[in-house]
């Protein structure tokens, strides 16, 4: 008689009695990851760790190495998709209320800070994806089997700056109409293409050219003959749309291939 | 007070984009292969004195003008974490091509770093934790830094200097020395392809998955001079140091909308036929800019052939046929196509520094200038 059961404590029978509810087990499969058992079940089971392996290379997840670099760009890129949807809630894209939007955004939404976390994250992005280049180059990670995904890589990079240029307009201040102006005054000296670019005056019926301001590669990108209404949507498509889903798509190729070519590089 | 300014006026010379791309370049070549020149408690050094550098500099009202505006603070991070990286990357090459010397392995692959450890918890913490320190950070930037905006757009306006976005600069750097069709439309064309081509030229198999310079000399000679003066210095030239019509400014100097630049610049057909000949320019197009456009052929047609043949040209050793003797004709190809592309920026750059030479082919009539 005299033996008494130890009781546990409170907490541990709270904890005993929620993880053995219907509803926790109905979401979690296994126990604490604490053994090699569930530490298994635990990337297996959960749709966003089994992008990782099960089991690592110590030195592939040594800071010094890696620098968590490409981590970061992925993980900014949330930001920016989470704050941008925030932002759509209050910017219109046209030349009379997306100026205005921008100002009450500033002065009446009460804590706004989700525009400085949009545009620094933006200008973070565009560093740690450099960065992460520049560590994948550094430790000769593009060699063999990785060709591939180094280039799935490159047009990352390349969406990552337009995501930013396209973005940049949106504000519609002297700071973006003038950036963005100078930026795609380039297209129209684009050789053939460009009314003022090389050769493009070789592109004529007789005397009527193919290739002019109304027509050429420039039009094209700004929807007009100059930094204005059309161009805004089509900026604010791209990088509302557009620039996110294609660059979405191959960041899931470059993560899938990351792990098919055999995880985080390393000396062989 | 005579000194500080005597000493502004020292660093606003430093600055001039001859003086700065030039000494840069000289001290890039003569740092990266040195192992000395990596050691931590130089780059601790430099990294402190830059820091302060920086602050007592913003005394300076123009200097601050310039570096506190909001969108001009990530650059200066930028350029801390770019100086940092390189550190981090040059020291453990050269660490590990001390090890690789003495017999070992690089420190990648040394004795429990080539073990397996568990995903959960060792690599998701880590990622936890990058994240949380990342959103600390951008949350305190958000706070500390409001997003600006300027007056409303009007296009009637034109804002004196126009800059494109700031990771953007490099390119509009480069129009002081090349027409916006190679400037802004083939060149940046050509780096992204041959960022792509890299896999497939380099066919060293060594430093695969580890950091090392000795292995990877040439590769990592050419991308990091294209990556830090070809790129960063330039982005960081046309944010700091470029002002109203694109005039050069040093980090102290007023931007002054009425400095006057002396346009001095002299085509290439203008050398041969005025002042070499004595005549007049051909009134014939073609004939006029005969010089540049075989100047322009052998540089992209003749070339290539010339320095596959030996390792020396012309005493210099700058031939290649060590590269091509390892890669074949056809990767030959692209790869030297690529360098002249690259190459082209930083010759055009000195010819107009020490020459004053604008075009080496100049056709406006059919916006075709070189």
């Amino acid at each position: 008689m005299a033996t008494t059961t130890p009781t546990k404590p409170f907490l541990s029978r709270t904890w005993d009695y929620i993880t053995d509810t219907q509803v926790w087990k109905s979401v979690f499969r296994h126990g604490m990851p604490n053994n090699s058992r569930n530490r298994v079940l635990v990337v297996f089971s959960n749709v966003f760790l089994h992008l990782h392996p099960v089991k690592i290379r110590k030195s592939g997840i040594r800071l010094k190495f890696t620098w968590c670099m490409g981590g970061l760009t992925f993980f900014l890129f949330l930001v920016e998709t989470f704050t941008g949807l925030l932002l759509m809630f209050y910017y219109r894209p046209t030349v009379a209320y997306a100026y205005m939007d921008i100002i009450d955004l500033a002065e009446q939404v009460p804590l706004g800070v989700m525009r400085e976390l949009h545009r620094w994250g933006a200008h973070a992005m565009v560093i740690s994806v450099w960065l992460h280049m520049f560590r994948v180059f550094m430790t000769g990670s593009y060699k063999p089997p990785r060709e591939f995904n180094w280039n799935v890589g490159v047009i990352l990079l390349v969406l990552t700056l337009l995501l930013s240029f396209t973005g940049y307009l949106l504000p519609w201040d002297q700071l973006a109409i003038w950036a963005i102006t100078v930026g795609s005054n380039m297209a129209r000296a684009t050789p053939l293409l460009g009314h003022e670019g090389p050769g493009a005056q070789l592109l004529a019926l007789g005397d009527v050219p193919m290739v002019h301001a109304g027509s050429d590669a420039r039009f094209a990108l700004l929807g007009g003959r100059f930094v204005g209404e059309g161009a805004l949507l089509r900026f604010y498509v791209l990088h509302c749309v557009g620039i996110p889903l294609v660059a979405g798509i191959l960041m899931a190729v470059h993560f899938w291939r990351v792990r098919k070519d055999g995880g985080i590089s390393g000396p062989v | 007070m005579a000194a500080v300014d005597i000493l502004k006026d020292v660093v606003n010379l430093l600055t001039k984009p001859w003086l700065f791309i030039t000494l840069s370049s000289i001290v890039f070549f003569v740092a990266l292969p040195r192992p000395s020149f990596w050691r931590p408690r130089l780059w601790l050094a430099l990294g402190v004195g830059g820091a302060a550098f920086l602050a007592v500099s913003m005394l300076d009202p123009d200097f601050g003008l310039i570096v506190r505006k909001p969108d001009n603070v990530p650059i200066v991070a930028m350029l801390f974490l770019v100086g940092f990286f390189v550190w981090l990357s040059m020291y453990q090459a050269h660490q590990n091509d001390a090890r690789i010397a003495a017999g070992q392995k690089p420190m990648e692959a040394s004795e429990g770093e080539d073990q397996k450890t568990w995903v959960w918890p060792d690599l998701v913490y880590t990622e936890l934790l990058c994240m949380v320190i990342g959103t600390i950070v951008l949350v305190a930037w958000g706070i500390a830094f409001q997003a600006p905006i300027e007056e409303p757009a009007n296009p009637a306006r034109t804002p004196n200097p126009s800059k494109a976005p700031w990771y953007f600069l490099g390119l509009q750097e480069m129009l002081v020395y090349y027409d916006p069709w190679l400037a802004g439309v083939v060149f940046p064309s050509l780096i992204i392809v041959g960022l792509m081509a890299i896999p497939y030229i380099d066919t060293n198999p060594k430093g695969n998955g580890y950091f090392t310079f000795r292995e990877r000399r040439t590769e990592i000679t050419f991308f990091l001079f294209g990556f830090l003066i070809l790129w960063v210095l330039l982005v960081i030239l046309g944010t700091f140091l470029r002002g109203p019509n694109w005039n050069f400014f040093g980090p102290y100097e007023y931007w002054d909308l009425h400095k006057l630049e002396a346009l001095v610049n002299v085509n290439l057909s203008e050398y041969v036929w005025v002042k070499t000949l004595g005549t007049r320019l051909p009134s014939n197009m073609l004939v006029r800019e005969l010089p540049g456009i075989l100047l322009v052929l052998v540089y992209v047609g003749v070339l290539p052939g010339l320095l596959m043949r030996s390792d020396r040209v012309a005493g210099l050793p700058i031939g290649l046929k060590r590269f091509y003797d390892k890669m074949g004709f056809f990767r030959y190809s692209v790869f030297v196509m690529l360098l002249l592309g690259m190459v082209a920026l930083p010759i055009k750059m000195i010819l107009r520094w020490t020459a004053n030479l604008k075009y080496i082919i100049a056709m406006p009539e059919i916006f075709f200038n070189i």
